[in-house]
This record gives structure tokens, C-alpha cells and sequence, in this order.
């Protein structure tokens, strides 16, 4: 048992660290230092960067773009990455769609989509959630009716988030409704700019551009745009959202709040004293770090495993569940320490920089339990594929 | 990164985790309850014969030359049947104290015959009005002709009841300093007293010990650090322990959950159960997750990384795995309540836990309070 990096390890982790403080442009650095509101384009400009440099998808294989680097390497990387509060890449092409079509896609597929999520000159949302399929994904009504070397699409997509930024759209489908609702299911690619396609966006909580509804109204789509077969659907689903659990851990947001939380309470005063020298305030700041340790361990040996060219263990299924509601409380306590400055909605000069992104994100973050498998329904699963209780 | 044991940590894991369900199921440890012992010598030897109590020592001392992840690693797997030799009071408390504290020749005397399984240890350490600091003492050592004289009061020591050797702190004058001393020695008295978990520890009472300089484990004024250390190690085994009984709890809930039928159903299959039971899932993995991080740290003498993945883990056992105790037993519905049924024997083993070697404020205050949680924050 070993919970260290290695000497070359810490060494990447050196040039990392340099690499990003030189490559960031001025004002995204202050950005990052101060109240972090990046917007699509910030977030578009960083993932060029990264392009650039060769570092944009760590992830994928070698010889698709990817970087090389182990499992260690790229850990390392993304802590960097978030440590700095650099602008989060936009994961629908990189960390979603691009490795189901790595794994899942023909070769014309990758050749058609893959440098272009790369080079950013395409971005992809994601078209999963219906208005009456929520929780209950497999009852999508959204057809795509068989005509030919092509399918007709009708139906409305709900929470395609960034879908006004976005390029491009994975759907999934229902292409034979005389089946079992998860076999009639099929993974689409769709081009947003069809015509009969419509985008409306609407806020997040947190009054951030995020959430979109998109509507499909007899959009022609060609079959090679589907992925993992027709009516296969639910299984290259399935396959992303395993993906998707350990990139809801929330580790990078939640360490990168926590010093926030720290500078905050640093600089405000109880008693005549920073709220940080406060017995009580500590106390509570301190819990949800140890808290945090305990989740970044978990975090850790999921990682342990991937380095041995293994999946991560049963444990990592809970990395979502208590990630999640970390973060909330994070940014909870951050509102609590905050006091009357917690009102700030979108001021400038108004509050401290650092202190003026923490209402809108504790609001946006309201949403981290109920997307990308509600924690309900995360509990669910767990119940029926590891505790193995028995179904009703 | 590696979170493996390797492979004679795993053997190692293996053999105990036989004892334990074979050779000492929890009806061993219910029989021996109301033993004025409490537990057997023989099985003590046989443990000694094993190797499990030397695996923390180094070869020189007659020791396995392992560290502290092997000590761990025994007491999760004891703790799964509750099996009750006093493995943490002598090879954590007595035994590492001993070893960092004492010369060669305190070592031959004391230690060696311990990890034969010959003989057992306790430490002293605990005052009535001390709570977890362990330099608020009023056993006093003053010099003497033939050594120190030692008086005052210690409580709930471990294994004090039956240790052949006592190691007691003091206050010298040269600060607080550690001693060894036979529970039988002149004007030592022990009174024994049951815990609410079903062992013993004892009440010691010392009026004018003598004893001579050979007696004393190092410099006087040296045993506030040692002790610090010792009581690191003590929360890292209470956790790994911890770790050992909420698994197990865990297994027997969801044991119940798939058997146990109201409604015309299994109770496991309602959707309140479920939920539960998922979070109990999740706070066993992150007890285990830090769990690993404190063993591996309470050998490290960086003392901010140690005592913050020490005290997150104890902090972690008084809420997480707390809970976990409280909902196992919750979810066994009447029965659990009993003491026939083995839930209840496990849930108070974990509060004993929680009570020692530093509780949830304890561990919360004193992470606060190092120097590095405020570093963080510039």
C-alpha cells in the first residue's frame, strides 16, 4: 500500500502546473483568481489552447489524439487543471459522445467526428431527457421513423444542456415502439442545424445559460448516424453513464470551493476576528474537509485500479451519491459565511470578486443531485446491482 | 498509488479472517463476557505463536518486522467475529508505546515476551478529569532513593485488569514521563470495571509505587510526544477496527433485508430499505477509503499529514460509521434490540470506539487547529 505519487510523477505535476500558469491568458487567470464566471467562449478558447498544446483529451487513445499518458498522468493533470480554476471544457464531444464513438463508432464515424471534437471546431450536446422521461429514460417518445437510408425525427428533447453553443446532438430514439421499452431504442447523431430543429434555451437557477429545450420536427437524420446499431441504443446509454458516475465525483469543484470557502471566511470577521480564527466557524469549515478527504480516498483507489489496467471497484459507484451532496454543501457553508453578502446576484464591485460567483453557483449546483441519474435513482441501482437486495 | 495489500499483508488478512470466523465465532466472545478475564491466555499464546502480535515490531525485538498496516489489518479482521484478546490495548497501546519509548533492554524485558504471547500490557494514560489531553495529569513521580515514588489515579485502562505490565505517565520534574510498572508492585490496586461493550478495563490506584530508574521509558519529560504518537496509532486501529465491524454489520443487514418478509414481500425489496441501505454501503466505503489512508500515515512522522487522514478517519467512524451501527440495528427492527441477536454486541463494540482515543469534537478541533488548515486558505 502506497499513497504517494512518484518522483517522475510529481515531476509531471511540476510542468503541468507551469505549463498551465503560462498558458493562460491574463484575464481568464484573473477570471480564475477572482469571481470564475466563464462563459461558453472562455470555455471554447481554453479548449483551443489545450488543442494546441496536445493535451485536449487526455483520455482518448494515442493514435485518435489522445496523449499517452496513464491513468496517474491524467489524474494528475485534471487536479492541476481544476486547482487553477481554469474554465471547464464543455464534456458532450470529449468525455461522452468521442469515447462511445472510440468504442462503439464505425470508421467512418470516427473519422468524420473525431478531429473535429478535438480541434473544437464542432461542439455536441446531449439529447436524453424528454418531458415525460425523466427518472424513467426508457419511456422516450422522441420517433425516428425508418424511411429508407434515412430516418424522420419528431419529438422534443428536454435539458439539452449548452444546446445554443452546440454543433451537434446524441440522441436516443425510440425506433421500434412494438418492443420492450429499452430494446425499440437507437443512439443518433443529429446535425442541430436539420431543418424542422429548434432551440429554445432557458436559465439555470443559478441564471446561467446551461439548459435548453430542443424540438424535432420531421428532421431528416442519414442512418450512418447511428451508433452501436439500430435499437441497440440503451446499452451504448448504459456505457456512457458508467463514464458519466465518476465524472459527477465533484472532486475538482469541491476542492477548488473549499479554499474559496477558507479565503472567505479569512477575510470576514465574527466577533471582531477573521471567521477562520473562529472555533465554531472552523469547526464546521473543517468537517466538510475531512469529509472531503474521506470521498477523495475513495476517489483515489477507483483511480489505483484504472492505473493496473483495471476497472474501478464496486465502491466507485458511490462517488457520484456523496459527491454530490458535497458540493452542496460547500457551497452551502460558503453562503452561511458569506451573510447579507450571500444576496449578490450578478454584481461587479459590489461584494469581494471571489465572493460574487458563489450565489449563482450554489444555485446551479442545486442541480448536481438530479442530473445524470438522480441520486434516487443512483440509490436504486446500487441496491439491485451491488447490494443484490431483492426487487419488489 | 496502490491501495493493495501486498501479498503477505494478504495471507496475513486471510489467516486472521479464518481464525476469526472458525476458531472464534461471536458465541466464543459472548461466553467469555462474563469471564473475570475475559478472554483465554491460550488463545493469547496461540496468537503469539502466529506471529500476529510481533508484526508491528521490528526483527531486532523479536518482531515480524511489518508495520503499522499489518496491525491494522489483524484488528479489522478480529473484529468481525468480536473476537476479544486485548490485541489493541498490548500490541498498539503497550506495545508501540513500548517500542518508540524504551531502550534494548526494556525491550528484552517487556516487549519480547509480549509478542510470544507470554505475557500482555496496558497503558495508563487516562486521568478522570484528562478527557484526551494526555499531559492534563495529576500522577505525580517525584525522585526518590531508589527511583521515583509514583501516586494517583488512572481510569478505564485497557486491559489494566489483567496486564502482567502497566506502562503509567506521570509528571515528573522534568514533565510528563512514562514508567512501567507490575500490576503487582506494592501499592498498586486494580479495580476492575465491566465496559458497555462486554470487555474490561480496570481502575488503578497508586499510593507511593516505588520503582526503580531502570523502570522509566526514556528521558523524563519525553512521554507527552510518545504519547501523542501512540494515541495516533490507537484512532487509526480503532478505525481499522471499525472498519472490520461495519462490514459486517453492513452484510448481516442486507442478510436480513433479503430474508425477512412483511407484507406478503421481502422487507429488502421496499424502496425505504433500499435507500438506506445504499447510504450505509456508501459510509463503509468511505470509513475503508480513509481508513487505509490513516494506517498508512500513523507510521509517517509528518505530523500534519498524519494527524489530518488520522482524525478525518476517527471523524469518519464517529458520523458515518456511527450511523451505520444505528441504522443496522434499526433495520433488524425488535430483535435487533435484543441481546440475543449478534447486531447489538457489534453496536456497542463501535461506541466504545467512538468514546476512545478521541472522540468526533476531539478529532474536528484538532484538525481545525493545525497549522496548515489555514495555510490553505493563501
Amino acid at each position: 500500500m502506497n499513497l504517494t505519487f512518484t518522483e517522475e510523477e510529481e515531476a509531471f505535476r511540476e510542468e503541468v502546473r507551469a505549463w498551465i500558469q503560462a498558458a493562460m491568458p491574463e484575464e481568464m487567470r484573473e477570471k480564475a483568481n477572482g469571481e470564475g464566471h466563464f462563459t461558453p467562449e472562455d470555455s471554447a478558447e481554453w479548449h483551443r489552447i489545450l488543442y494546441e498544446k496536445g493535451w485536449v483529451a487526455p483520455h482518448w487513445p494515442k493514435e485518435l489524439g489522445g496523449t499517452g499518458w496513464d491513468a496517474a498522468r491524467r489524474f494528475i493533470f485534471s487536479e492541476e487543471m481544476e486547482m487553477a480554476g481554469a474554465p471547464q471544457l464543455s464534456t458532450f464531444g470529449l468525455s461522452m459522445v468521442g469515447p462511445l464513438i472510440i468504442n462503439h463508432g464505425t470508421d467512418a464515424q470516427k473519422k468524420r467526428f473525431l478531429p473535429k471534437i478535438l480541434s473544437a471546431e464542432e461542439f455536441w450536446c446531449q439529447g436524453y431527457s424528454e418531458p415525460s422521461s425523466g427518472s424513467d429514460l426508457a419511456s422516450l417518445r422522441t420517433t425516428a421513423e425508418d424511411a429508407g437510408d434515412h430516418f424522420i425525427v419528431n419529438g422534443q428533447k428536454t435539458w439539452t444542456s449548452y444546446a445554443q453553443f452546440a454543433d451537434w446532438i446524441f440522441c436516443l430514439v425510440r425506433t421500434d415502439p412494438s418492443v420492450k421499452k429499452q430494446a425499440g431504442i437507437t443512439f443518433l447523431l443529429i446535425d442541430l442545424k436539420s431543418p424542422g430543429v429548434e432551440v429554445k434555451p432557458m436559465l439555470t437557477l443559478g441564471h446561467t445559460p446551461a439548459f435548453c429545450d430542443t424540438f424535432f420536427d420531421n428532421v431528416k437524420v442519414p442512418k450512418e448516424n447511428v451508433v452501436g446499431g439500430i435499437n441497440n441504443g440503451w446499452t451504448m446509454a448504459k456505457a456512457l453513464l458508467g463514464h458519466e458516475r465518476t465524472l459527477l465525483a465533484m472532486i475538482g469543484p469541491s476542492r477548488h470551493t473549499l479554499v474559496k470557502l477558507k479565503k472567505i471566511a479569512a477575510t470576514r470577521l465574527v466577533n471582531g476576528r477573521p471567521m477562520l480564527e473562529d472555533p465554531v466557524w472552523r469547526a464546521k469549515i473543517a468537517r466538510l474537509e475531512m469529509r472531503f478527504r474521506a470521498h477523495l480516498m475513495v476517489s483515489y483507489r477507483a483511480l489505483a485500479e484504472q492505473q493496473k489496467g483495471r476497472m474501478p471497484g464496486p465502491e466507485s459507484s458511490i462517488l457520484k451519491l456523496v459527491g454530490t451532496k458535497l458540493i452542496q454543501e460547500i457551497t452551502e457553508l460558503c453562503m452561511e459565511v458569506m451573510g447579507e453578502n450571500s444576496l449578490t446576484w450578478y454584481n461587479h464591485n459590489v461584494v469581494p470578486a471571489v465572493e460574487e460567483s458563489i450565489g449563482p453557483y450554489f444555485c446551479y449546483e442545486r442541480a448536481a443531485t438530479i442530473y445524470g441519474g438522480s441520486n434516487e435513482i443512483q440509490r436504486n441501482v446500487i441496491a439491485k446491482m451491488i447490494l443484490q437486495l431483492p426487487s419488489s | 498509488m496502490d491501495f493493495e495489500l501486498d501479498q503477505d499483508q494478504q495471507m496475513l488478512a486471510k489467516t486472521v479472517a479464518d481464525f476469526a470466523k472458525n476458531e472464534s465465532p461471536v458465541e466464543r466472545f459472548r461466553k467469555l463476557r462474563d469471564d473475570d478475564v475475559g478472554y483465554e491466555p491460550a488463545a493469547w499464546k496461540h496468537m503469539g505463536e502466529l506471529g500476529w502480535l510481533g508484526v508491528p515490531f521490528p526483527e531486532s525485538v523479536g518482531g515480524f518486522g511489518g508495520g503499522f498496516i499489518e496491525c491494522a489489518v489483524v484488528l479489522e479482521k478480529l473484529a468481525t467475529t468480536l473476537v476479544p484478546e486485548p490485541y489493541l490495548a498490548s500490541v498498539v497501546l503497550g506495545g508501540l508505546t513500548l517500542l518508540r519509548a524504551g531502550n534494548d533492554a526494556q525491550h528484552g524485558a517487556y516487549l519480547a515476551p509480549m509478542i510470544e504471547g507470554d505475557t500482555t500490557l496496558a497503558l495508563a494514560y487516562s486521568e478522570p478529569q484528562s478527557r484526551h489531553d494526555v499531559t492534563a495529569l495529576e500522577t505525580t513521580a517525584s525522585p526518590d532513593a531508589m527511583g521515583y515514588r509514583l501516586s494517583g489515579k488512572k481510569v478505564w485502562v485497557l486491559n489494566g485488569h489483567n496486564a502482567d505490565h502497566l506502562i503509567v505517565s506521570a509528571k515528573a520534574p522534568g514533565g510528563v514521563t512514562l514508567f512501567v510498572v507490575p500490576r503487582d508492585a506494592k501499592g498498586l490496586t486494580v479495580r476492575v470495571a465491566k465496559t458497555i461493550d462486554g470487555h474490561k478495563a480496570a481502575f488503578v490506584e497508586l499510593e507511593d509505587v516505588i520503582v526503580t530508574e531502570d523502570a522509566r521509558l526514556g528521558e523524563e519529560g519525553s512521554g507527552a510526544a510518545v504519547l501523542d504518537r501512540t494515541l495516533d496509532y490507537a484512532a487509526a486501529a480503532a478505525v481499522a477496527e471499525a472498519v472490520g465491524i461495519t462490514t459486517t454489520m453492513l452484510d448481516m443487514t442486507i442478510d436480513y433485508l433479503g430474508t425477512r418478509e412483511q407484507f406478503g414481500a421481502k422487507i429488502g425489496s421496499f424502496q425505504a430499505l433500499q435507500h438506506r441501505a445504499v447510504d450505509m454501503y456508501a459510509e463503509v466505503e468511505l470509513l475503508r477509503s480513509i481508513s487505509m489512508a490513516s494506517m498508512v500515515r500513523a507510521d509517517q512522522d509528518d505530523d500534519t499529514a498524519r494527524r489530518g487522514d488520522v482524525s478525518a478517519a476517527k471523524y469518519q467512524l464517529a458520523t458515518g460509521g456511527i450511523w451505520v451501527a444505528q441504522q443496522s440495528l434499526q433495520l433488524h427492527g425488535g430483535i435487533g434490540a435484543t441481546d440475543e441477536h449478534d447486531i447489538g454486541l457489534y453496536f456497542k463494540r463501535m461506541y466504545a470506539l467512538n468514546a476512545l482515543f478521541g472522540d468526533e469534537e476531539h478529532h474536528v478541533a484538532r484538525f481545525a487547529n493545525d497549522p496548515s488548515f489555514v495555510e490553505a486558505s493563501t
